[in-house]
């Protein structure tokens, strides 16, 4: 039957060659696939595999240094052939594309709208009136609320995840038979990412539009693709339908792959690294002791003669303990203040209200002097590895640089010494003492990061996102440094990420974070068998699970509703609709023990959230 | 036992890779860069030639730019035109001056104001701005309205002012051009340095404990030096232009010191006479200077900003 179906989309032996100071760089050496009509075709692999390149080409996008050989036939034509002319009859119309950071693929200064008109003006000889109709029919086929009004607000004014669904609705607009999506969820929220996936799923059932995939996320492949590629170094290490790739991988790569991504389901991964269990006995009062720490932002509101400020209410209460050698993994998306929280128990942004207390003795309030003895003990593990580092100096100088602030007596070349040590520890060659920032891997700079953290032998290291910038084969080995640094040093370790599986690894507890406050915190296991608050199991059922056969079946719960903005004061009744009367009396949900150890914020039945929609 | 035998050879393995890779730095990466742009390195090597013979060539020559060689005072049109017999390379003067002599020391001089005035420039405005910036808030509130003020006060003004009242010398030169030119830079400083202080690398550093000074000398500057770099290689051609300017107006330079704009200026005066060469040599070595700094500045910018290109 696959015989008369005839591709739409083929490549043939594509080499893609860049044009470098440091001579030739081969980025795609001679890869082949087809794509037939209504069929989702994933190419996964890690950064750098020249995944993308293969589809910039095909869209004529390659930088300026590329040359591209081979044939890549789209309807007939040879997209290499082309002239740019004809090549712009081509693209857009046909083959569209949604790319990675919705931001910044949409003009700042044009309306939705007006955005959308350029796209149809182009391809279609549409008149004013049909346009507008057009635009309006796929703003709600893609599911924006109050799509009307948004189509004249300018992208700024909309959400991460309502950007990235304009983009879709704009790459629909001419109803092309091949979609290509260059890692369209990446950047956003698990549940946002959920609500684009299905969308780009339904798409593709109604129109027949065929869609090409290309993440490093097998779970997302596993919810999405019927075939797939798996890419290395600019070549298909493995090929084929994804179930077979999912339950028989023949490639050791593919195995590697499927073996160091976390998996919500299932925490005990082959090459896991165990965690130490952590001493019951101690309660972590004189530890770390977090009371009702609050975090407020002035915000200035413009209208009026005089500006007005409200506060934006980053972190709006927030307690929790830690022990010594243990882990609090504390999870939310994106804008619930779990860096700000993070920031504040460091007091490198100081908390409006509240006490962080370090081994017995609050730490807010304490003058720079003071808190610079304490620093010794509390370190953190940024998020982008080469943004911490200071691009002009080597990474022995950026590891050294605690030692010069806290042990000025070492000599020069003590430091050196217990710089080297540290950096065998970590897993950096020797060798690599004199290198600077931007010659090192993303995995290797984290290391650094990692080192010039643990230098001073913390009691406490906060990591802020650290794995989230990270291929997922270098991400695992973080994660198991991690725990062996922890095993090793007795360390306490919040780890702050809005990866739920990657969480699960590594945490012995975990609190989650919704709009600054906490609405869930138990141990680990507890909270994935067994959620409570509504949130915390939306949350969970969005994660993709790296197998098809689950995944496929897996219905992810919706709750309605966009995420409310922070500053309204009834954004934390989004879970509790019956007391949403109280809002204005200044009450917040509050924090019940729902079983020994496992505390839940006040919420309705998520059947009645579900209902209420 | 055993166990000391591994630390033994892993002693052993670090001592066979005692020589570290020397890594590449991104200052090595410009240059890099810089060296490939041929119209910059041209201007490099003629600079340095301009350089050179600007102080070393009055040695060539049996005149200095102050001696009047009499017998051709005022019979420069007919008798002090450009001659190898009478040692004036580049003819005379009305009075009867070596014009060779005083255009090297026109050079001299106006190399000296275009790189003593942008060094005070760089030094000040530098950190001046990096404080501001860096320290934000009502430091840089308070910071930032003064520079404004002093820049809304015609500083062309202020100078002849001070020509006037200190008389025309050197060094009232160089201080009225340093009073003046330094407030741009801070302002390009403190705006690069509103948006380094919110990168990673600063808030790992406080986290680290490091002081707020040291912040500023050991990762702020340092990450500043390309942008001051590019922008001092154009303030020197701007300063040079702007010392000739005074000079040109008949302030500035006393004689018998001469700069580019007096030489010019002298020259430009006598042109109806038919001594061409009392304009064209002075304006050479200007023109020259000036192609050179810019496109060294060009190039500079290039090379510290692979992407903008």
């Amino acid at each position: 039957m696959t015989d008369i179906i005839k591709p739409i989309f083929e490549v043939d032996n594509l080499k893609i060659t860049f044009d470098t100071p440091d001579g030739d760089v081969q980025a795609v050496k001679g890869v082949s696939f087809q794509i037939n009509p209504g069929e989702c075709v994933g190419i996964v692999g890690e950064s750098g595999s020249g995944k993308s390149q293969t589809f910039m080409a095909a869209m004529g996008l390659l930088a300026k240094n590329g040359r591209a050989e081979g044939e890549i036939i789209f309807e007939g034509h040879n997209l290499l052939d082309l002239s740019v002319d004809q090549l712009n009859h081509v693209r857009g119309k046909n083959m569209s594309m949604i790319f990675q950071d919705p931001l910044t693929s949409l003009t700042p200064h044009m309306t939705i709208l007006q955005q959308m008109r350029e796209v149809t003006a182009l391809h279609t000889d549409l008149d004013k009136a049909s346009t507008d109709r057009l635009c309006r029919e796929w703003i709600d086929r893609v599911r924006i609320p109050e799509g009307i009004r948004r189509l004249n607000q300018y992208p700024h004014e909309l959400s991460g995840g309502m950007r990235q669904r304009v983009m879709i609705a704009m790459s629909m607009l001419c109803s092309p038979s091949l979609l290509i999506a260059d890692e369209p969820t990446t950047a956003l929220d698990v549940t946002v990412q959920a609500e684009i996936l299905d969308l780009m799923d339904e798409l593709k059932r109604e129109n027949g539009t065929a869609i090409a995939l290309i993440t490093h996320d097998m779970g997302v492949m596993a919810r999405m693709c019927d075939r797939l590629h798996v890419m290395r170094y600019g070549q298909y290490v493995e090929e084929g339908d994804a179930e077979q790739i999912f339950y028989n991988p023949q490639h050791e790569y593919t195995n590697m792959l499927l073996d160091s991504m976390p998996r919500i389901d299932n925490p005990d991964r082959k090459s896991h690294h165990k965690l130490k269990p952590v001493d019951l006995h101690e309660t972590g009062d004189d530890f770390l002791k977090v009371d009702d720490v609050k975090v407020h932002f002035d915000i200035q509101i413009s209208g009026g003669i005089w500006p007005k400020t409200i506060p934006l209410k980053a972190v709006d209460g927030v307690s929790f303990k830690l022990r010594p050698g243990e882990t609090l993994g504390i999870v939310g998306e994106s804008g619930c203040g779990k860096s700000t929280l993070a920031r504040s128990v460091l007091q490198l942004i100081p908390p409006t209200d509240g006490t962080v207390a370090w081994l017995g003795k609050p730490i807010n309030g304490l003058s720079r002097e003071a808190l610079k003895s304490k620093r010794k003990d509390l370190q953190i593990v940024f998020q982008d590895p080469l943004a911490s580092l200071d691009p002009r100096m080597t990474i022995a100088s950026s590891i050294m640089e605690p030692l010069q602030t806290f042990a000025p007596q070492m000599s020069k070349s003590e430091m050196k010494e217990v710089v080297m040590e540290m950096m065998d520890r970590v897993g950096l060659d020797r060798n690599m003492i004199n290198r600077y920032p931007h010659e090192l891997s993303g995995g290797q700079n984290q290391r650094v990061g990692i080192a010039r953290a643990m230098i001073m032998k913390p009691k406490l290291v906060i990591c802020d996102e650290a794995v989230s910038a990270l291929d997922v084969s270098v991400q695992a080995q973080i994660i198991e440094l991690l725990i062996d640094l922890q095993a090793e040093f007795k360390l306490s370790i919040l780890f702050i990420s809005h990866d739920l599986a990657v969480v699960r690894e590594i945490s012995h507890r975990i609190m989650v974070l919704y709009l600054g406050r906490v609405v869930e915190m138990a141990e680990s296991k507890d909270i994935y068998d067994n959620p409570v608050h509504p949130y915390t199991k939306q949350l969970i059922s969005a994660v993709p699970v790296p197998d098809p056969k689950i995944e496929k079946q897996r219905k992810s719960i919706k709750i309605p509703g966009e995420l409310p903005s922070p500053m309204d004061p009834n954004a934390q009744f989004k879970f509790l609709q019956s007391k949403r009367n109280l809002a204005e009396s200044g009450y917040r949900p509050e924090l019940i023990e729902h079983s020994p150890g496992h505390f839940v914020a006040e919420h309705d039945a998520i059947e009645t959230l579900l209902a209420a929609g | 036992m055993l166990v000391n035998n591994k630390k033994m050879a892993s002693v052993a393995d670090s001592a066979a890779n005692q020589n570290p890779v020397k890594g590449r730095s991104q200052w090595q990466d410009a240059m890099g860069r810089f060296k490939r742009n041929k119209a910059s390195l041209i201007s490099v090597y003629v600079l340095a030639a301009l350089i050179f013979i600007a102080f070393f060539g009055p040695a060539l020559s049996e005149w200095d730019h102050e001696t009047i060689d009499w017998g051709l005072t005022g019979n420069a049109a007919e008798m002090g035109a450009p001659s190898i017999e009478n040692g004036h390379f580049f003819g005379t003067d009305d009075l009867g001056r070596d014009i060779f002599s005083r255009v090297l020391q026109g050079t001299q001089i106006s190399l000296m104001v275009g790189i003593i005035g942008t060094i005070v420039a760089v030094v000040v405005g530098v950190l001046y701005g990096a404080v501001a910036g860096y320290f934000g808030g009502r430091v840089d509130n308070i910071m930032m309205r003064f520079v404004d003020i002093l820049m809304s006060i015609p500083y062309m003004f202020i100078l002849i002012i001070l020509f006037v009242m200190f008389g025309r010398s050197v060094y009232i030169l160089f201080i009225g051009l340093g009073l003046f030119s330094w407030m741009d830079m801070a302002r390009i400083v403190r705006g690069q340095t509103l948006t380094l202080k919110h990168k990673e690398f600063i808030e790992a550093a406080v986290a680290a404990g490091v002081s707020d000074f040291t912040i500023i000398l050991r990762h702020i500057v340092p990450n500043l030096l390309g942008i001051v770099v590019v922008y001092t290689s154009l303030m020197i051609p701007n300063l040079i232009l702007l010392e000739s300017f005074i000079s040109f107006l008949g302030l500035g330079i006393q004689e018998p010191l001469t700069s580019w704009g007096a030489l010019i200026s002298e020259g430009a005066k006598t042109i109806q006479y038919g001594t061409l060469w009392q304009l064209l040599f002075p304006l050479a070595f200007f023109v020259t200077g000036l192609f050179c700094f810019f496109f060294i500045g060009d190039g500079l910018r290039d090379a510290f900003d692979p992407k903008d290109r």
